[in-house]
């Protein structure tokens, strides 16, 4: 990586390029000198849009902080003074609310698309990780970023989410009167709230660094699951998934104006337009759509303390998920009884997100005790057995072979792989 | 690096482990001790834990209403019950309760019942005079008080809590 024997060696890049390697760090994270499997489908844009996701945040952020005042009294006003007085302040706001919610369309879509395609084996784990880890950072961020306009939305689901920690036995009030700050969500709490809201996006910056840093480690995954056998299954990352990268940000940019532009407000609550009221709880609460399936998990437990467990439970599942997966086959391509699982788990995942908006009665709240079971029956006994007995399709000898061969796998059914 | 002294007892234990466990019990300490004020300073300032009481006027709340003030940042229900409201909370003293408690020790006065205005399982306010046991009604997911304030159903662990407070006089009741 010395910018010794680099190929930036000529005029001022060259120079600089002697004294701090920058230019030669860059080719060989995103430029000619890393190379990339050849058949990245589209599935890996998801990645590089998280990334823009980020920085769009940071940037509608920043300037959003600058006209907002982190005031129980002030707060609500200083939003709709962004609204209405700020040039191009409602746009900036828009930009901000609705690019959170396509910030989590496309990381949803990025981690279904590393279970579908086994990305989370090894040697990948770390890697898998340290998305989880962001993906936790990332609903700590909107959701204390969702509590700053200080409507009625935000503070009782301010006031639900953290009583979730009064679940905690013997310590759990404790908690929540420090992370209050007094008595009741309040001044005290947006203040630290702000302080956090603007700090942790730096933080989920410096993990996705690492996250890179793992993934640069065994190089990207990719549809065929097999590690690539030599230069010949492997292009440079520029120009070829630069362009392809580009490509797909364009197509994002589409649908996200189209939401901004036209329906800025469809993802939001009606009552985040009333002001916090802390003697009226709002009829019927809910958090955001992306929190939606875990808030169906949590009231589909008729008891608190395991309501809370099952929630985060839920989530942190995900960090076992590398041993629960007992096949050794990466891609669902090659797993045909996989696969079938695989989409009746994105069906519970899109139940549990009906339910969760759903009153927690009668049919809806059935359902939602259904989709919960399942959910974990998914992870704790369908992966680990499916793993165990299924007779995964012969895999290709290497990346290139199906490329130029066409694409599909032989139909053949292979003997189930014994170890 | 240290063991090749000459001090070193018979079980191998030399001088030197005595200063690098001391040194780093101490930094143990120091560091801990720095990370306290980090801590408690997320904790309720003085000025907050100074407005800790509040003032009631009850003298025009009449038997069967119920009124909710806010004390501390936090909704308090003063509730005038009927005489069939008291019988109710009394007759069920004996039901199965989750958090079995007399409706005697739950009142100063039997007509008055003052109760914090927060849900115990995750703190929004419920709606006085519903619900299947025409206490309150949780709308968040679904908690039923009865009218003592006691959880009869639903995923609320706790009965509504009551706080401290005095009769200053028959019209006026301190909370806190
Ligand atoms: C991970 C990145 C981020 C996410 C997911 C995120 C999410 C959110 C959400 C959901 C809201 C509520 C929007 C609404 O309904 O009004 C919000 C508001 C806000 N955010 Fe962020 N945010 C991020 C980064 C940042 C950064 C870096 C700043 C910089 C200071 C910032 C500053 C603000 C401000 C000032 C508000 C209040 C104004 C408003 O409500 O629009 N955000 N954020
Ligand atoms: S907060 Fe009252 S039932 Fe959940």
């Amino acid at each position: 990586m010395s910018g010794i024997h680099s190929k930036f060696n000529k005029g001022i890049i060259g120079w600089i390029d002697y004294r701090l390697p920058i230019f030669t760090i860059l080719d060989d994270m995103v430029g000619t000198g890393y190379p990339t499997p050849r058949n990245l489908n589209y599935w890996w844009n998801f990645g590089s849009l998280a990334g823009l996701c980020l920085v769009i945040q940071i940037v509608t952020g920043i300037v959003l902080a600058m006209h907002y005042t982190p005031h129980v009294d002030l707060a609500f006003a200083s939003v709709e003074h962004i609204m209405r007085d700020v040039n191009y302040g409602w746009l900036l706001r828009y930009v901000h609310a609705n690019g959170a919610s396509m910030f989590f369309v496309v990381v949803y879509i990025h981690i279904f698309r590393g279970l579908y395609f086994g990305s989370y084996k090894s040697p990948r784990e770390v890697l898998w990780f340290l998305g989880i880890i962001i993906f936790l950072l990332m609903m700590a961020t909107a959701f204390m970023g969702y509590v700053l306009p200080w409507g009625q939305m935000s503070f009782w689901g301010a006031t639900v989410i953290t009583n979730l920690f009064s679940a905690i036995p013997v310590v759990g009030d404790y908690i929540v009167t420090l992370l209050w700050g007094g008595f009741s969500v309040d001044n005290p709490t947006l203040n630290r709230f702000f302080s956090l809201h603007y700090l942790l996006p730096f933080a989920i910056a410096a993990v996705v660094v690492l996250h890179i840093l793992a993934l640069h480690q065994h190089g990207s995954n990719n549809p065929l699951g097999i590690d690539a056998n030599g230069p010949q299954d492997k292009i440079p990352f520029h120009p070829y998934y630069t362009v392809k990268d580009l490509f797909g940000i364009a197509v994002f940019l589409i649908f996200f104006s189209a939401l901004v532009f036209y329906a800025p407000n469809m993802l939001g609550e009606v009552d985040n337009y009333i002001e916090a009221n802390p003697l009226v709880t709002p009829a019927h609460i809910v958090p955001e759509w992306y929190f939606l399936p875990f808030y169906a998990i949590l009231r589909s437990i008729p008891d608190k303390l395991f309501g809370v467990l099952a929630m985060f439970g839920s989530i942190l599942l995900l960090f076992v998920l590398p041993w629960l997966d007992t096949s050794r086959v990466r891609s669902a391509r090659f797993r045909p009884v996989f696969k079938v699982f695989f989409y009746v788990f994105i069906a519970d995942c899109v139940l549990l997100l009906v339910c969760g908006g759903k009153p927690p009665e009668g049919i809806w709240l059935i359902l939602g005790r259904i989709g919960t079971a399942y959910y974990f029956i998914h992870f704790l006994i369908l992966l680990p057995v499916i793993g165990f007995w299924e007779r995964p399709l012969p895999l290709p000898k290497s990346i290139s072979e199906p490329v130029l061969g066409g694409g599909k796998p032989a139909a053949a059914v292979a003997a189930p792989a014994k170890e | 690096m240290a063991t090749s002294g000459s001090n070193g007892g018979a079980d191998g234990v030399v001088r030197r482990d005595f200063l690098t466990i001391a040194a780093g019990a101490f930094t143990a300490v120091g560091v801990a001790a720095a990370i306290w004020p980090f801590v408690h300073q997320m904790n309720p300032s003085a000025d907050v834990l100074a407005l800790s009481s509040t003032e009631v006027d009850i003298s025009k709340v009449q038997a069967g209403q119920a009124i909710t003030v806010l004390w501390r940042g936090k909704p308090v229900f003063v509730r005038h019950r009927t005489e069939a409201e008291i019988d109710a909370a009394r007759r069920d003293d004996t039901a199965s309760l989750p958090d079995p408690q007399k409706d005697a020790d739950r009142v100063k006065k039997a007509e008055w019942l003052i109760t914090l205005g927060v849900c115990t399982h995750l703190g929004c306010v419920p709606l006085a005079f519903q619900g299947d046991y025409k206490g309150w009604f949780c709308p968040c997911h679904g908690s039923h008080y009865d009218t003592s304030g006691r959880i009869r159903k639903g995923p609320a662990p706790r009965n509504l809590e009551v706080p401290q407070y005095a009769f200053l006089n028959d019209t006026r009741v301190k909370i806190g």
